[in-house]
Parts: structure tokens; sequence; C-alpha cells
């Protein structure tokens, strides 16, 4: 090989390393190992990392398969979810994004492209018949919207006999569902698309928006699913909280 | 300078001096690198334009959302991965002069393992099967088969540095070696997840929300770090001195920046997460070792591009070394941008806009596709021991790419910094002054310009195809007894 430098045969230096494959590959191991366990670890063990704050909960089971959909659909390609903490962000969408927000997103759906707008706020700043009929025809309320059109969401029924599976699974990854929410998953997901009978869906989800949704009462959509999860977005965090307000006001 | 002598082929090596080798396994691989260079480039063309032009997102299957991954991991994957692990297999033989360890059964289910992992992950997409982390999308099947190609991959490539019959570790193989060592834990821990059910494809990362977010982006600058670069700077090391023949410029700055470059590169993830909800202590650290990893790069691009000393004139006339050379200056390039997006300051415009979607670019068609064409053209005639068809095609295939890469490249600057500061943009009253919708029509021009852009790339694509089959259609020259292999590899 081309050496300038010459590797020396007796004392151990470099030499050494590349005429070995077990260190050369344990010390990359090792070299590579540093970074990442600096950077990581104390996330899991810091209490700062994320600060409990009031109003955050899990997703309804209608929530939570709207933002299957989301994840399914590539909206994070075009959307981010993280306002950042600067002026124009603010004024634009709302109180920056806090940790706590994202606490039961498995995964995080912060996004790094923001082809269309930023959607960690959405949520109530539009009506359902709103969020209906962009996602039939993004270009009849937004003229100049380069987003394709979702009106296929609208036939496509959510399976809800897997509901009390995805909540189970969730639970195992450390999202606090109880077993009454798991047990009334199916019919929490029919009240909430419907409108009708939501008083235990609101007791286990409070400020969950209610449906009809998609204009069809008796089917539980994919349309109502995304639009009920769009709907949640940033309106669960109680900005009464002090620690919060002290914030927003940088 | 021995100008008699063809830059596209020199005498391949003579039958039997490498006791074991396998060329087939490799050629598979070269042919499957170029079929998903077609895929990918094509799939991005049509990515591009569907965001010019909206009406082209046809049903579910067919929109930018579901697409945009089939490009990423056509490139990423497809390309560059198969071109990644056809060179390795073509450099590891050739500097331990020895064939493959595993034998050929094993190399053959290392070809199509990971064929398959790629066609299952990529029509999953489509079907809206997907995690939803970017560069990490297959579902857990499908991470489950990659893990287990990978670690035969592993196994094939350092079992063969193990029986080497050479002292040293040729330093190409340092680079590979970290970059599959590199990949393997990225991969596992990124990919940790509950599945919904054993029969059913859909699954929960194990992690959420800030944990998530940094282990994600831990994952995706990395495999930018180790897949794109470490694996491609192997590339570089064997590939650039072969073709110029000449050493490699410094011995010690090799051993020094692969040490930097390993140690530094893997801090860097956070400067995806400025300004986030991610704990500002760890953005910072993110934002310092990203600037500090500024210097192992260009360690790697001098050490390139100075092995040209004494051989610059082969510039004019060879374009293979021309396609490795601009590779490495564009490494160089996309490298100095890199840490200046992570500055805090800069990020907080370039962020979320186009300008990060033109730096990846500069990165992936300037270094990582040219260095691999640079390595295709180099390869082919010696794997099929016939001289390349036609030098004059692969002169068109490096303009034309050329020309795509800056109307690409400048397209998405002007459109990044233009959304950035339309966003941030008030008004004398001090209100903002452009609506969202605003910064999205503003970009149509750019994003034909882009698109048009990637037209190019892709004819550039198809030029370099049909160079090659009409290379491998040629009667092949015979082997001389005793070959002149130029000396330039021990």
């Amino acid at each position: 090989m081309a050496n300038q430098g010459t590797p020396n045969h007796g004392t151990p230096n470099h030499g050494t390393i590349e005429r070995s494959l077990p260190l050369l590959s344990l010390l990359s191991l090792l070299v590579i190992a540093i970074g990442g366990l600096v950077e990581i670890v104390p996330l899991f063990r810091i209490e700062s990392t994320v600060e409990k704050v009031a109003g955050i909960r899990p997703y309804s089971p209608l929530e939570q398969m709207g933002r299957n959909i989301y994840t399914r659909e590539g909206c994070y390609t075009c959307h981010s979810q993280m306002i950042r903490p600067f002026r124009d962000e603010v004024d634009r969408y709302g109180h920056y994004s806090i940790a706590a927000e994202s606490m039961y997103d498995h995964p995080f759906l912060w996004g790094s492209k923001r082809t269309g707008p930023d959607l960690a706020r959405v949520g109530l700043k539009y009506s359902n018949a709103w969020h209906l009929a962009h996602m039939e025809d993004p270009r009849s309320v937004v003229p100049v919207s380069i987003m394709p059109a979702y009106r296929q969401l609208k036939d496509r029924d959510i399976d809800l006999d897997s509901l009390p599976a995805h909540l189970t699974a969730l639970r195992k990854v450390g999202v606090p569902y109880t077993d009454t929410q798991i047990k009334q998953a199916i019919a929490d997901a029919k009240a909430q698309a419907s409108g009708v009978d939501t008083e235990g869906l609101l007791a286990r989800y409070p400020k969950a928006r209610l449906g009809d949704f998609d204009g069809q009462p008796d089917r539980v959509t994919e349309m109502d699913a995304i639009i009920a999860y769009l709907q949640v977005l940033g309106t669960l965090v109680d900005f009464r909280d002090a620690r919060l307000e002290k914030g927003a006001a940088k | 300078m021995n100008n008699a002598h063809s830059p596209t082929f020199s005498p391949a090596l003579a039958a039997g001096s490498i006791p074991g080798l396998n060329e087939a396994i490799v050629r598979r691989f070269t042919l499957a690198t170029i079929i998903w260079a077609l895929f990918g480039f094509a799939a991005g063309t049509w990515v591009a334009l569907l965001l010019a032009f909206p009406q082209l997102n046809i049903g579910l299957e067919g929109t930018f959302g579901r697409l945009r991954p089939v490009h990423t991991t056509g490139v990423i994957l497809g390309f560059a991965g198969n071109a990644l692990i056809g060179t390795s297999l073509y450099v590891v033989q050739r500097t331990c002069m020895v064939g493959l360890w595993g034998g050929r059964r094993l190399a053959d289910f290392l070809f199509w393992g990971y064929q398959a992992f790629l066609v299952i992950a990529i029509t999953g997409y489509v079907l809206g099967i997907t995690q939803s982390r970017e560069y990490a999308e297959p579902e857990w099947y499908a991470d489950l088969l990659l893990l287990v190609v990978w670690v035969t991959y592993a196994a094939i490539f350092a079992g063969t540095i193990a029986r080497r019959r050479e002292p040293h570790i040729y330093v190409a193989n340092w680079f590979y070696l970290a970059f599959i060592i590199t990949v393997a834990v990225l991969h596992i821990v990124n990919n940790l997840a509950m599945p919904v059910s054993f029969a059913g494809t859909k699954s929960y990362s194990a992690f959420s929300g800030v944990q998530d977010a940094l282990i994600q982006w831990w994952y995706g600058h990395n495999m930018v770090g180790f897949f794109l670069t470490a694996g491609f700077i192997g590339i570089m090391y064997y590939f650039v001195p072969k073709q110029a023949e000449r050493p490699i410029y410094s011995y010690r700055l090799s051993i020094v920046h692969f040490w930097a470059l390993i140690f530094l590169y893997i801090w860097a993830g956070p400067h995806h997460l400025h300004f986030t909800a991610l704990p500002d202590w760890t953005q910072t650290l993110g934002m310092a070792f990203s600037i500090m990893l500024w210097m192992p790069s260009w360690g790697g691009m001098i050490n390139g591009i100075m092995t040209l000393s004494g051989a610059w004139g082969r510039l004019r006339t060879d374009p293979i070394l021309r396609f490795l050379v601009v590779a490495v200056a564009f490494y160089g390039m996309a490298t100095f941008e890199g840490p200046l997006m992570a500055l805090k300051s800069v990020n907080a415009l370039s962020h979320y806009t186009d300008w990060t979607v033109g730096h990846v670019h500069s990165g992936a068609l300037g270094w990582v596709a040219f260095i691999a064409f640079g390595a295709l053209y180099f390869m082919v005639p010696r794997l099929w021991r016939r001289p390349l068809w036609s030098v004059r095609l692969v002169e068109w295939h490096f303009w034309i790419a050329s020309l795509a890469i800056v109307l690409y490249i400048t397209a998405m600057w002007v459109s990044g910094i233009t959304q950035g500061l339309m966003w941030r943009a008030y008004d004398a009253l001090g209100f903002l002054q452009y609506s969202f919708a605003d910064s999205v029509a503003m970009l149509h021009p750019y994003y034909v310009i882009r698109a048009l852009g990637g037209v190019l790339y892709l004819t550039g694509g198809i030029l370099m195809t049909v160079n090659i089959i009409m290379t491998i259609r040629q009667p092949a020259v015979r082997v001389p007894k005793v070959a002149a292999a130029p000396a330039v590899t021990a």
C-alpha cells in the first residue's frame, strides 16, 4: 500500500490495529458507540426531558386510527408537527410545541419538511366540514394547494375489531391505556365518529372532537378517523398552567 | 503517464491469482446497482413531478406521501446499497488476495436476500405499509429480514478479511467495516417496535416523542454518515487511486480522518432537531460536533483529490476519473454546507425548507452517485473482461448529469431560502406578510426546474445502462497469462 508514514512493526501503533481484524472492529464499535450513548441515554434518565403538563392524554381509539392513516399516507413527508419558538411561527401556528405534547406519540411525527403548513396546532382551527372538503379536494378550499386529494378515505371503513389489539400494543410500549379503555375501544370509536352516546368517550378522552365527520353517521370510516385526529392536534395542553404562560411570553 | 494505455481498461487479474475469487456475485450486484439506479432516479423524477403538477397524484397508492419513500429507498438502499455491497465484495477480495468467506451459496443468499428485502419494503410503501421513520420506513418483518441479510454480509466481509493473505487491512476496508458495523447498530436500535399482531404488518415504535425523535435522527443522520459517506469513502480509497494509477496522497491523513470521522459523525444527529422540544443541551452538542465534523470530512476530500497529484492532466481525457474526482469535490462542498446548516442561526432559516432537500441531493447526486458511476465504469470492463463500449458516452453521461445537478441544486437553494424568508417576513404594521399558501404558490417554477434536473439525471443513467449493456454484449478479451496490473494496491 502507498505509505508516506511507515507503520512501525515494533511498538504498538496504528500498524497493530490495521493488522488485527478483531481490534479494528472492536475499536470502531467503541468509537461509534460513545456519541450515541452520551446523547441518547440521558434523555431516558433526566426528568426534565419531558415535563408533565396538564391535559395531555393518550389518543382516543378513533384519533389513534387517524394517526395511523397520517403515517400510512406519509403526511409527515410534507407536514411538520413541531412549532419552533420563533415569533413568526408562534404568530402563524400558535404556542411553540412542548415535549409533553408528543409523549404518547409512537412514533413521533415532528416531520422534517414544510411543503405544507405545520399541523401541530391545527386542531379546532377549521370546522369538521372544512376538513372534509379539504380532504376530498384540497384545491376547492385552497386554490394554490399542491396536496393530493384523499376522497377515497370516505369509502374505507376502519377495522373496528382490531382496535383493542392496537391499544394493547401501545400499552406494551408505554401508553397508559386502562383495561376499560381497551375494552371500550370499539364503542368509543363508534361514539366519536357518530357523535352519539359520547358520555363514556368524553370521560375517558376529554376534549375529544365529536363527529359525524364524514357525513355518514352509520359508518366509521378512515375519513372520520383522520379528521378526528387532525382536530385534536395541539388542543390538549392546558395553557392556564402558569409555567407555560411564562414560557409563552417569550 | 502511460498514454498508450486505455483509460477504461487495464488487463484483468490473471485467472487463479486470487484463490476462490468470486466475481459472479460482484457482477450480479453491479447489474442490480444499475437496475436500482434507473428505478430510483425514475421514482425521484416522478415524485418531483407530483409536487410540480399535483393533478398527477392518482388514487391513494399514487400519492406523493406513499411514493416519496419508494424513491428514497430505491436510491439509498437500492442503488447505493447494491453499489456498496458490490464494490466492497470486489475490493475486499482483491485487497485481501483471497476469495469470499462462506462460499458461493452464502454470497447468493446475500444477493437474493437483499433484493427480496428491497422489493418487500418498496411494494409495502405503495400499499401503505410504513413505520414513517425517514429512511427506516420498512415495517418490522422487513426489518428482521434485513437484519439477517446484514449479518450475513458482515460475516462474509469480515470472514474474508480474517483469512486475508496480506498483513495489513487496506484502508478502504476500514471504512467498509465501520459502515457495516454502524449500520447494524443503527438498524437494530431505530427499528425496535411492538407489532400489533404477528400476523399483521403494523407495529408501534418502542419509543415515543422526544426520545423517538432523537433515536430516529441519530439513525437518519448516520445513515448519511455511514451508509452514504463512510462506505462511499471506502469506494474512494480503492477506485480513485486505481483509476488515477497513483498512490493515496497521505497514509497518516487516512488514519486521522478515519477515526475522527467515525467518532464525530455519531454525535451530529440532533442538528435535525434544532429548536424542537429536544433538550437544548442535546441540540448544542449536535451543533458543535457537526461543525467539528467539517475537518475529518475535508481530510477525506483532500486525501482523495490530492491522490491525483501528478495525474491532473488525465481529467481532460478520462471521464471515469472525472466522475470519481468531481464526486470527491461534491463531497467537499456538501460537507461544508452541512456544518453551515447545522448552525442554529442558519438552521432557523433552512430547516423545513427545500434548502435541506437541495443539500441532500448535492451530496447524493454529486458525491454518492458520481463515485458509484465511476466505480461501475471501472469495474464492468474488468468483471466482464472486455473494454468499455464507448468512452464518448461516458462523457455525455458526465456532462448531462452535471447539468442536472446544477439545475436541481440551484432550484432548491432559491425555493428553499425563499420559503424560509417568506415564512418569517413581517409587514410594516407588524403582521405576517405572507400566508402559508403564498409560499406554496411561489414554489411551482422551481419544482418544474427540479423535475427537469431529474429527467436529465435519469437520462444520464440510461446512457450509462446502454453503455454497460453494449459492453457486456461485446466478445470477451483474452486475459494474458501474466497480468501486468499496476501496483497501486499491494
